[in-house]
């Protein structure tokens, strides 16, 4: 293994896992506040929406479809591949007809 | 409610005469022996896995493609598993490979790291409930853990018994499931060159999608809802990176925030 590769590896890992550590760190120091409780609670909410609603902005009709299809799946299955799988085959189907 | 519960033994045994035993089984409760039906961390840790199997998949294929891509590029096999396995973060490591020259240019891949993977801040910030119970060094240990697909699994799963071990399990396997495909993507050659083509493109945003409604449906907040993907879709309009996930999810959190001093409870 080349060294130069192996330290840029490892700047590359301090930085992802320096922010993962300040982050917590950060979180573990919020007061406990009825807003800040709040935001807190919602937080994930947030983060996961704000993860996927860009990827489906850079992707077109059959995916939007299919990512409804996905939604409506797992508000009545909790089992995570049941929804995964039906909106896997969903996008197929879907991209075949677009 | 166990706590609850526990509190209301406590109570009871200091409000009666010390003279008088409690059984033996309720001693033995009390003083927190493992009784038989006692959630145990190695269950929780069995339950993460099993729950993050079908995000493991997803992982799998990416990684399959991850290590077709560093072949391409010149790294050796230990490279590629060096990289998947120190550095850990997938769409990182993308756009590192994007970047890619030898020597390897420090700063730029520094940076682009720090860019793509700065939403991990705000994942982490949320960990204190699932891993604030352990000794701090092992907590700090285990955010080496925290990636998407398996936070967001942890997430939606909910408060549980052991929830720490149940989130190293999913680690564990979005872990595992990264480096095999990268050491099997890197033998076997673009195999998977196209995900699209299976729809395997979709398993990501699909996963997204369902973990999203797993979490939202328990406490459902559409005004959350729609501040965060307005200002993700004009963050990722405009700024890129990690900015989307960072400023919508502050976003989504600020709203929750302003909505909570209209009423009084919640």
């Amino acid at each position: 293994m080349r060294t130069e590769v192996l330290l840029a590896f490892l700047a590359m890992a301090a930085v992802s896992y320096g922010i993962r550590v300040m982050g917590y760190l950060v979180g573990t120091r919020i007061p406990d506040h009825p807003r800040l409780r709040a935001a807190l609670a919602q937080l994930p909410a947030a983060i996961l929406i704000a993860l996927v609603v860009p990827m489906l902005a850079h992707a077109g009709p059959p995916e939007w479809l299919a990512a409804g299809i996905v939604a409506a799946a797992a508000w009545f299955v909790e089992l995570l591949v049941v929804p995964l799988a039906i909106g896997v085959v969903a996008v197929v189907l879907l991209r075949g007809l677009f | 409610m166990t706590f609850q519960r526990c509190m209301g033994h406590a109570a009871m045994w200091t409000s009666h005469d010390a003279s008088v035993l409690p059984p033996p089984v309720r001693l033995g409760h009390k003083l927190g022996m493992a009784a038989p039906n006692q959630p145990r961390a190695s269950d929780a840790f069995t339950a993460g896995v099993l729950r993050s199997l079908p995000v493991g998949l997803g992982v799998l294929v990416y990684g399959l493609v991850f290590g077709a891509l560093t072949a391409q590029k010149g790294l050796s096999l230990a490279e590629a598993s060096a990289m998947s396995g120190i550095v850990f973060a997938g769409s990182a490591q993308f756009v590192a490979l994007g970047l890619w020259t030898i020597p390897p240019p420090v700063l730029a891949l520094v940076l682009a790291t720090f860019l793509v993977n700065f939403r991990f801040f705000l994942m982490a910030a949320t960990m204190d409930r699932v891993i604030g119970d352990w000794p701090k060094p092992r907590a700090l240990l285990a955010l080496f853990f925290v990636t998407d697909e398996n936070w967001a699994v942890t997430i939606a799963a909910g408060e549980r018994p052991h929830w720490g071990a149940f989130f190293l399990g999913t680690g564990v396997v979005v872990y595992l499931s990264w480096l095999a495909a990268t050491i099997l993507g890197y033998v076997v050659g673009s195999v998977v060159s196209d995900p699209r083509e299976w729809g395997f493109d979709f398993a990501f945003p699909a996963m997204f999608v369902a973990l999203a409604v797993a979490i939202g449906r328990k406490t459902p907040s559409p005004p959350v809802w729609v501040a965060s993907a307005l200002a993700a879709l004009a963050a990722d309009r405009f700024i890129g990176g990690s900015a989307p996930v960072l400023l919508g999810g502050l976003a989504g959190a600020c709203v929750a925030a302003i909505r909570a001093g209209g009423r009084h409870a919640d």
